[in-house]
């Protein structure tokens, strides 16, 4: 318990731990199927931490993000396919893009209250889908195969039997996005978007420029959301607009952050692997597809925490915390400030 | 040819419009984005389709009784967890609800599984009307007469009665409403019940011309949510319509453009119109 | 003749056909105190969001140091040097009570370490360095307004504005943010301030400027103005104000 204790009150050390704790995790445990469930985890947890830029931090909610997802996905796909681009500077320059239409799409929608932007993220969202649809150059409905290239880093596949090299990519990823968010939340930036979300009067009044620190934040988040769905064009080689342009698939991003605690980098991780690691398992234990049980959990699961719990998981912790914290101090030494 | 699509539009815009006015009154009332708002349409169409199907009812004949199973399930639905996260900020509602919209539609798909059921021998069932160019479907023009009909009972239980101006004075300022004597509780979970019955009433119109299936109901929700959007959170009339003008523009839009590019203009006109009027077309 | 900080022209603040603010004009000089006074809704506030850009006036100018900052955003009318606090105080409440003052002094420099030095250096100044790791959600209601006021200092402005700062505080703690103002005064700050604790403000203020139904009635000493019939009328009421002549 002390220890657990110590580990969250230095963040750094706590995710540090963590970190390593995943990392080896796929090495030591040889079984595919568990380096696939693996994937996935660390996947939504990367979308997960990418999102909580923008909606933790600058508290601008959008369920649109499936967009950035799909914009990185098809680019690196498209550029691999057309012109033999390396899918590395292909998650760039899908990055990039999806940068430049975070900022293009969402700016004059800042200027919306809650609700009606957190709809218009979805409106934009569900435009994305309906246009790489309709669009006859990336194949619309039908979708793309990925063609199959020497495998080896530089085209980003590998066998398809050995999933380690996938994994690593994903959580090299990973490791680059929750360091990103980690240096955004302590930095000025961190401070300003924190500031907006709380309080957008206050921060203007302290010469906050919300408008640009939303661009910003939202750029930033877009791009990351994007280079993970290149990878996961990669890892499955096939994509297809209904799979990487998917309201579900913004949604999952929102739910998963949210249970496991908005705003926190231990919160997408924590969200992530309750998601993926219930519809794995109850799929093993049913059978089949599992008949959306896991589904019908997660849903009973959000319900729950949205009503007593809104802070999710990470919430619950600090809660418990805070209470232990308050019967040591009756009992020890009261160090009660002010 | 125009007329046609015009009309179609217009009847299906109707039926949309009964639907967003449930939406609508939550929003302006409760201050909620029910997500799951879709859902009750979903639900009702099932009941439709079992009471059609186990014991031969109409779905005319059915309506009462589906409309009166989401009422009582918009009631609950609001007692045991709207209530809960009605003061919280506006992502945990929205989350609530959308962890109801995903666990109905699983519920759905695990009971009845994600098939598509049709209800194929109605009263209505494939019978026409011919105003001079223009074919118009049975079910579908009783479903938007019902649909309208309906809007306006809705509109003159809020304006009319006293019950009805006192979920207006709670939807206006809740503080003073209950300063007034008012029961906000109650008027909380009457609104969430009145919105459940509308969607039920819809649902089991629709379910004469419209599959059966568990995701069926959610993009009706969320052509909902432009169209209170659209209307202004709270405005009946102006949800009326909202639901018009989405009804066309999806019927338009699938006409020029083709129709995967249907919805694609119904989020793009509401994504143009929030610029210019943040409140809505008519918004308070 | 020395231009003054602040000079307000002829502000018009019209909301559909209400008139909030009427024509309202005077200035502030480098330095001095200047205190806001009038009735409840004679636009005080109103005035307060016209200057610092939270509203944009229906009619007339407001000139900061030479520059003309009508309509102008607030976010660029800090940079500028103008800081306003709000009457319901606006604590960053998930934040510390340093970390607030921080996201202030960010204004002027860029990494952390500055902003926890210049951060420390205002909670020093202001006593609030005992409380700075505590929530400011947390705080009493004088902390708070007293961690307004650092959190407006650590961005450095030549003048604050400070809306009702004493409001719903006791009598110490009036006495606490009367001293603030005078030592930031003395320090070099130019301030302006509204407030309805007359023996909090009048004391204090080098000129007074009195606003009532959205006009301005009276600009003078606070002695003068104490005296001023028309504010009198105002604050009491025309039918007080003929008895008490009467008697």
């Amino acid at each position: 318990m002390v220890i657990i204790r110590d580990i969250l009150k230095d963040q750094k050390k706590g995710i540090a731990a963590l970190l390593v704790l995943i990392g080896l995790l796929p090495f030591l445990i040889q079984d595919n199927n568990f380096r696939h469930v693996m994937i996935m985890f660390v996947l939504f947890a990367a979308l997960g931490q990418a999102w909580n830029i923008i909606t933790g931090y600058a508290g601008q909610t959008s369920f649109g993000h499936a967009a950035f997802f799909g914009i990185g996905a098809y680019a690196s796909t498209v550029l691999l396919w057309k012109f033999d681009v390396s899918p590395w500077i292909g998650m760039l320059v899908g990055g990039l893009i999806a940068s430049l239409v975070a900022c293009v799409v969402s700016y004059p929608c800042f200027k919306l209250s809650g609700h009606y932007f957190a709809i218009a993220t979805l409106a934009i969202g569900e435009i994305m889908l309906q246009l790489f649809v309709s669009w006859e150059y990336v194949e619309g409905a039908t979708g793309i195969m990925l063609p199959i290239k020497e495998k080896g880093l530089w085209n980003m596949q590998f066998h398809p039997a050995n999933k380690l090299p996938y994994f690593y990519i994903i959580y090299l990823l990973f490791v680059l996005i929750v360091s990103i968010a980690y240096i955004i939340e302590r930095s000025k930036m961190g401070f300003y978007l924190k500031a907006i979300r709380e309080n957008p009067d206050a921060a203007m009044a302290i010469g906050i420029d919300t408008t640009k620190y939303k661009l910003y934040a939202m750029a930033v988040s877009a791009f990351l959301t994007a280079i993970v769905g290149s990878f996961y064009a990669q890892y499955v080689m096939y994509i297809d607009p209904f799979m990487v342009f998917a309201l579900r698939i913004s949604m999952q991003i929102v739910l998963l952050t949210v249970l496991g605690g908005l705003g926190n980098i231990f919160g997408p991780i924590i969200g992530s692997a309750i998601l993926i690691f219930m519809s794995q398992y109850t799929r093993i234990i049913l059978g089949g597809t599992g008949k959306g049980i896991d589904l019908i959990l997660f849903g009973l699961l959000v319900v729950v925490m949205a009503c007593y719990q809104p802070n999710g998981i990470v919430g619950l912790f600090r809660k418990f915390v805070a209470k232990r914290r308050r019967e040591v101090g009756v009992h020890g030494a009261a160090d009660v400030a002010g | 040819m125009i007329e046609q699509v015009a009309v179609s539009g217009l009847l299906m815009g109707l039926i949309y419009a009964l639907v967003a006015v449930g939406l609508s009154l939550t929003w302006g009332v409760l201050d909620i984005i029910n997500f799951a708002h879709g859902e009750y349409l979903m639900l009702s169409m099932y009941t439709a389709f079992w009471l059609y199907t186990l014991f031969n009812m109409d779905p005319y004949l059915s309506l009462p009784l589906a409309a009166l199973l989401i009422f009582v399930i918009g009631y609950l639905n609001y007692k045991i967890v709207i209530k809960k996260v009605i003061d919280a900020p506006g992502l945990t509602a929205l989350l609530a609800t959308f962890g109801l919209s995903l666990l109905f539609r699983n519920l759905a798909q695990f009971f009845w599984t994600p098939n598509i059921r049709f209800i194929s021998n109605t009263v209505v069932t494939d019978k026409k009307i011919e105003l001079g160019s223009v074919v118009l479907g049975m079910p579908q023009l009783v479903a938007a007469i019902g649909s309208i009909i309906m809007v306006f009972v809705i509109y003159h239980f809020i304006t009319k009665t006293k019950i009805g101006k006192a979920i207006q004075a709670t939807a206006q300022d809740k503080n003073t409403a209950r300063l007034m004597g008012i029961n906000t509780e109650k008027i909380y979970a009457l609104t969430l019940a009145i919105a459940g019955a509308a969607a039920g009433i819809a649902g089991s119109f629709m379910s004469t011309f419209y599959p059966v299936y568990p995701e069926s109901g959610m993009m009706y929700g969320l052509l909902g949510f432009v169209i209170v959007a659209l209307g202004g959170f709270g405005n009946i009339i102006g949800a009326l319509y909202g639901g018009i003008i989405i009804g066309l523009a999806e019927a338009f839009g699938a006409y020029f453009l083709g129709t995967q590019f249907k919805y694609a203009v119904v989020f793009l006109i509401y994504l143009v119109v929030i610029q210019f009027k943040p409140r809505g077309l008519f918004g308070w | 003749m020395v231009q003054p900080m602040l000079q307000v022209d002829g502000v018009t603040m019209k909301f559909g056909s209400l008139v909030a603010n009427n024509r309202v004009t005077f200035h502030v000089n480098k330095g001095e105190i200047v205190g806001l006074i009038g009735p409840n809704g004679a636009g005080k506030t109103t005035l307060f969001n016209c200057i610092s850009g939270f509203y944009t006036p229906t009619e007339g100018r407001v000139v900061f140091r030479g520059t003309d900052i009508t309509g102008m955003k607030p976010h660029l009318i800090c940079r500028l040097g103008l800081t306003r606090t709000f009457q319901i105080v606006k604590p960053l409440k998930e934040m510390t009570v340093k970390e607030n003052v921080m996201t202030g002094a960010f204004l002027h420099v860029n990494t952390r370490r500055e902003a926890e030095e210049s951060a420390d250096e205002i909670l020093e100044m202001t006593h609030l360095e005992d409380k700075r790791d505590q929530l400011a959600g947390s705080l009493t209601i004088a902390d708070k307004k007293r961690l307004e006021v650092a959190r407006a200092l650590a961005t450095r402005p030549d003048m604050l504005m400070l809306d009702e700062p004493m409001a719903g505080l006791n009598q110490t703690e009036v006495k606490e943010v009367m001293e603030l103002c005078v030592s930031l005064k003395e320090n070099g700050l130019t301030l302006m301030i509204v407030e309805h604790i007359m023996e909090g403000i009048m004391p204090i203020a080098d000129r007074v400027v009195v606003l009532n139904a959205g006009e301005k009635i009276a600009e003078d000493v606070p002695e003068v103005v104490v005296n001023d019939e028309n504010v009198i009328k105002a604050y009491l009421g025309e039918r007080y104000h003929a008895q008490s002549k009467k008697s």
